[in-house]
């Protein structure tokens, strides 16, 4: 049911205007705000606003070799363009400060054209007159169900990992589920004041099947009796405290134990509040509160178990103000479902619940914008709204509520989906290590990045040593991420799930936050133009090598050049055929059957994720693609879209691979046949995430028939992917290049993972797409 | 059949109440008379010449079956419940009336059964013959139904229950009542399946049954017994404390289906704090009944429909005297499932475990 009217006449104390808003950290780009959309509820309003940010990116551009070699060594310009793209922005304050915000949003409204705010929520009613008034716009009210239902859809479709289970007691209280592409259907129980139980089936399609009076009305209405106890968080806090035992009656009062027969345990509630209607005496509140959630809470797991069975439903999220990040009342229903249903069916929780109203009514307004038709990110960098309380400030901001902080999203350039030869999409889970539950690794890698940090710092400045205000950008970048990084060791869970990948993710976003775009790009170019000079003796000394021999040598190239990385010297370049590998057997070591494969009939089309620019591009995957055209395989490459550390970016590789085409018969072949393909990945990661790649690059897979993916590098083989179950042959390539990380992986600095796998039971059926039909 | 020697007893001892059915043979013969010890005699003197017994026990006169045949004998049943506090005393009174001498087998289910079973054994010398409650309901029930087929009906029903004017009570048998969902509202709530008097499963149960209203009561009125408790719900007005969709939304909620009379939110008025000073008790009496009572109904439809079952009997002591719950429940079945599901009622409220108890006695399943 709907939050509406739970607003404590006493709380709506007069607009308070001396809380001083910090303008640099929160109302962020509301200058260039496109469109609004507000959410009131009984005391919180969540304003989602739409803007456009312009930032700095590195754009590359061939020098035109054909006129005139004029252009001295370099191979390509690198030149800083203006870009402008759209995010989602969102900012929540208690309705006692509307007014101050309603003004600010006034003052610095310059750009804005539309005319009208999207309103949602119990209070929009209550405040339209105000906000009309104060802002000139029209307050347009949509229908809160069907807000929420969007906001949902659109979080679990966007965010990975936006859907959770509590766990109490376990390591990782908060276990962030792998994102099923197929979101529907689902059952989404909102508990307001009473309780709402719908069925979404689709996009447009969904159904209130039912619902409760009973819901979190009824604990804070009761409890304020009960314990004359006004706010609801006081209630919460309370209950927290208490013993329920000794106001309810328990299986065990009753029979003095377990009733075996029907396997229930003494400590089951046979009846609430059944002690104090035979026990003389007084209760403590903390006791009645307590009591009063298992009930509550109990009741409406038991009813959404009993939904969820009658309409077979197994994904049960759960959402309202009685939610709300509230550990209390998470585990309490937890507990609920788990109990009703024997364990099978999880409760789950959002992350972005508090904001699926709101982002619902955006979505609305900006219908005429097919917001659905692109995919949006979360960015790491930016929070609109003010800082979170870390919490040895505030031990009870934890808590409270607010778990979460509620970043920014950035509307993406495109769309995203899964790779199509992932087996199993729904498990597919790219990290290769939970960071929230890793205590250890989390230690490390916090720890690392932290050190790392006066090193990025030196490398963004350096990289733009023709302004002056580079230095001050990259301070400002330094503590920033230094704070995000304090932030994470204190609450893991601050941003949703932890990974290394989702640190080095924060670090580019913060890096692009504060306009360094590409930090690497010189380095990059400097890399390529240097590796570039040694190909055609590269691939030379490769084709005089014996079949069995130029394998090999192929496969240490990949990895040799992979080794290259973080800077490499001209010098070293001399040294790069004899790079010191591990001695085989590698620490994952199945080259021997990817030797024998090679000897049975080439690959249809070869699917290859490539890793860093320079040595490892050039003289690494280059003569490794060569070979694979020249078995007659097809070969995809793909690169990212926007640039992450020094890694080769799709703008980048298609000069470096014309550059090479005109040196190279074979590669200039495979491109003019179309049988090379350069495509972006649509990431801008060091790492890889299998189940957000660009569309196209997903429909060209499954145009070209893939039937072997190559994945290289730390960041996509071993960071992120190490597990990916494909349903087609892949190939995962890396030297470790963290001691750290070797050694949990049992092996020492530079093993060597080299992992062919095949799916079972799979071969013989590829058999049958190497014939021409 | 061996014939079971007086006295014959069947006991529920349950979280609140203890339900005793007592058998009193009105067909002794001189012979037998001669032959009956003092000790059963007055037993049986001091259960039927009284209806009170005391503070807290009370026999409900209105309920007793007389002439009835059980087991080739003719006799009376008799109904008495008392608090299961006062256990104790109960057990007190066994002892001075030396009850054990009589060597008979005690027929008890309920968790008290178990409870209380070494209190038993050592206060009053008492061994317990200890029985499944689920087994003694279905028993109980189907047996009563059975033998009142001939006199008033044991089972009724609530015809226009959409109608508070023409809302009114109807008999009928449970003639072919398979399936059936049965559910006991005790302190808390048990829902069964049945499928046949020997086949049924427990489907679930709930928490908030008789002993979570009066509990709330007392909390919230300081009221101590069932009986004021109820009798201030029927003074009070329940939609102060509740907020209802009309509230909300002004009228009816359409997009959803849901009438502007439906409660959105128990005790959803509560929130705030000049409601809270305006309620009076009786509204807040009145409030705890219909909240709980609309959450029984609301889990039993649900069970119903994931159970593909369409009758519906309500039990347990709850229901006693409380016509409020009953009509709600009615209303709340037809109402909901737009009049697939019909709620029947038993005039014997409480007392089918015990009376299923009393039959182990008579005829070990």
């Amino acid at each position: 049911m709907a939050e509406c009217g739970r607003v404590d006449s006493n709380t709506s104390h007069t607009m308070d205007k001396s809380i001083t808003l910090p303008p640099d950290e929160i109302f962020r780009n509301l200058e260039n705000a496109k469109r609004f959309a507000i959410d009131i509820g009984g005391s919180l309003t969540k304003l989602a606003y739409y803007s456009t940010v312009q930032h700095k990116v590195a754009k590359v551009r061939s020098f035109d070799h054909t006129a005139k070699a004029a252009a001295g060594d370099k191979l390509y310009e690198i030149s800083m363009q203006e870009e402008v793209t759209a995010r989602l922005h969102f900012i929540k304050f208690e309705n006692a400060y509307i007014e101050t915000c309603l003004d600010f949003i006034k003052d610095h409204l310059v750009n804005t054209e539309t005319k009208v705010i999207k309103a949602t929520g119990g209070g929009a009613h209550k405040f339209k007159e105000l906000i009309e008034r104060k802002l000139g716009l029209k307050v347009d009210k949509e229908d809160e169900m069907t807000c929420l239902i969007k906001g949902c859809n659109f979080v679990l479709k966007n965010i990975p990992h936006e859907a959770f289970v509590y766990a109490k007691h376990a390591d990782s209280e908060f276990r962030f589920q792998t994102t099923n592409p197929d979101i529907f259907p689902y059952l989404l129980v909102n508990i307001g004041s009473g309780v709402s139980i719908v069925k979404v089936e689709s996009e447009d399609k969904f159904e209130r099947i039912g619902g409760s009076s009973i819901g979190g009305g009824t604990f804070w209405g009761l409890g304020a009796l009960l314990t004359k106890t006004k706010r609801f968080d006081e209630l919460l806090q309370l209950a927290s405290k208490g013993q329920h035992a000794s106001v309810d009656m328990l299986v065990k009062d009753i029979y003095g134990g377990s009733y075996g027969y029907l396997g229930l345990t003494g400590d089951l509630i046979a009846s609430s509040f059944g002690k104090s209607a035979t026990a003389d005496k007084d209760f403590s509140k903390e006791d009645m509160a307590k009591s009063l959630l298992h009930m509550i809470s109990n009741d409406i797991g038991q009813l959404a178990c009993l939904y969820a069975k009658l309409h077979n439903l197994s994904r049960v999220y759960f959402g309202g103000f009685f939610i709300r990040g509230h550990p209390v009342t998470m585990h309490t229903i937890t507990y609920s479902i788990n109990f009703f249903t024997k364990g099978e069916v999880q409760a789950l929780f959002l992350r972005h619940e508090g904001y699926l109203g709101t982002i619902g009514a955006f979505l609305k307004g900006a219908e005429e914008d097919n917001p659905n038709q692109y995919s949006w990110g979360e960015n790491y960098a930016g929070s609109s709204g003010l800082m979170s309380v870390s919490p040895d400030m505030n031990p009870m901001q934890r808590a409270r509520s607010g778990t979460f902080d509620m970043l920014e999203m950035d509307r993406l350039e495109r769309q995203l989906v899964n790779l199509p030869l992932l087996q199993d999409p729904s498990s597919y889970i790219p990290d290769t290590v939970d960071l929230t539950e890793d205590a250890l690794a989390r230690e490390y890698w916090l720890y690392c990045f932290e050190e790392a940090l006066d090193g990025v710092v030196k490398r963004a400045v350096a990289s733009q040593p023709d302004m002056p205000e580079a230095a001050l950008r990259a301070e400002k970048f330094r503590q920033k991420y230094r704070h995000k990084l304090q932030t994470l060791r204190q609450q893991p869970f601050a941003y949703g799930s932890l990974t290394v990948r989702s640190l080095l993710d924060t670090r580019e976003h913060c890096l692009n936050e504060f306009n360094f775009p590409d930090p690497y790009s010189k380095i990059k170019q400097r890399e390529n133009d240097i590796a570039l000079k040694y190909y055609q003796k590269a691939v030379k000394s490769l084709d005089e090598l014996s079949w069995e021999e130029k394998q090999f040598a192929l496969v240490q190239g990949v990895l040799a050049g992979n080794v290259f990385d973080w800077g490499a010297k001209a010098t070293d370049i001399c040294i790069f055929f004899f790079i010191p590998l591990s001695e085989r057997p590698w620490l994952v070591d199945s080259y021997d059957q990817w030797l024998e494969r090679l000897k049975g009939p080439p690959h249809k089309c070869a699917l290859f994720f490539v890793d860093n620019s320079g040595v490892d591009i050039i003289l690494g995957v280059m003569p490794f693609v060569r070979e694979l055209l020249s078995r007659g395989t097809e070969v995809v490459l793909a690169s990212n879209s926007g640039p992450a550390l020094n890694d080769v970016t799709n703008g980048e590789l298609q000069i470096l691979t014309e550059r090479i085409a005109a040196m190279d018969p074979v590669i200039e072949a495979g491109l003019r046949e179309d049988r090379l393909l350069l495509v972006q990945s649509g990431s801008s990661s060091p790492c890889l995430d299998l189940s957000r790649l660009d569309k196209v690059l997903a429909m060209v897979v499954r145009e070209r028939q893939t039937d072997l993916v190559i994945i290289e590098g730390m960041g996509r083989a071993i960071h992120t992917n190490y597990y990916a179950m494909l349903s087609c042959e892949s190939l995962k390539m890396a030297v470790i290049k963290n001691s750290w990380l070797a050694d949990r992986l049992g092996g020492k600095l530079f093993s060597v993972v080299f992992k062919y796998e095949v799916p079972a039971g799979k071969p013989n059926k590829d058999c049958g797409a190497f014939s021409p039909s | 059949m061996a014939f079971h020697s007086f006295p014959w007893f069947g006991m529920d001892i349950g979280g609140t109440l203890v339900k005793l059915v007592y058998f009193e043979p009105k067909d002794i013969t001189a012979e037998e008379e001669q032959e009956e010890v003092e000790n059963l005699k007055s037993i049986r003197r001091y259960l039927t010449s009284n209806t009170a017994y005391g503070k807290t026990g009370i026999r409900d006169v209105h309920l007793e079956l007389q002439d009835l045949t059980l087991c080739g004998r003719k006799g009376n049943l008799h109904f008495i419940r008392f608090p299961t506090h006062d256990l104790p005393a109960f057990l007190q009174m066994g002892r001075d009336k030396h009850f054990s001498s009589l060597h008979t087998t005690l027929c008890a289910t309920g968790g008290g059964a178990y409870k209380f079973e070494s209190d038993f054994r050592m206060m009053a010398d008492l061994e317990l013959h200890k029985l499944d409650e689920l087994d003694c309901l279905i028993r109980g029930v189907l047996y009563l139904d059975s033998v009142m087929s001939s006199g008033p009906s044991e089972c009724y029903y609530f015809e226009n229950p959409a109608d508070p004017d023409h809302c009114v009570q109807k008999p009928c048998t449970l003639e072919n009542p398979y399936p059936l969902l049965l559910v006991n509202i005790g302190s808390g709530v048990s829902i069964l399946a049945v499928y046949s008097e020997n086949n049924y499963k427990r489907v679930t149960g709930t928490s908030l049954g008789g002993g979570t209203f009066l509990g709330l009561c007392c909390l919230l009125t300081g009221c101590s017994t069932f009986e004021e408790a109820l009798e201030m719900a029927s003074q009070g007005e329940s939609t102060r404390v509740d907020k209802l969709v009309r509230d909300i939304y002004g009228g009816d909620y359409e997009r959803f289906g849901l009438p502007g009379w439906a409660v959105a939110s128990s005790f959803g008025n509560m929130m705030s704090k000049d409601k809270r000073e305006s309620v009076s008790k009786e509204d807040l009496a009145r409030a705890t009944l219909v909240t709980i009572t609309n959450n029984i109904g609301s889990i039993t439809r649900m069970c119903a429909l994931n159970e593909n079952i369409e009758t519906v009997l309500f039990v347990g002591n709850f229901l006693r005297v409380n016509t409020l719950s009953m009509k709600l429940l009615a209303y709340a079945m037809d109402y909901w499932s737009k009049g697939q599901l019909k709620a029947l009622f038993l005039r014997h409220e409480g007392y089918f475990g015990a009376v299923g108890a009393l039959l182990e006695l008579l005829h070990p399943s």
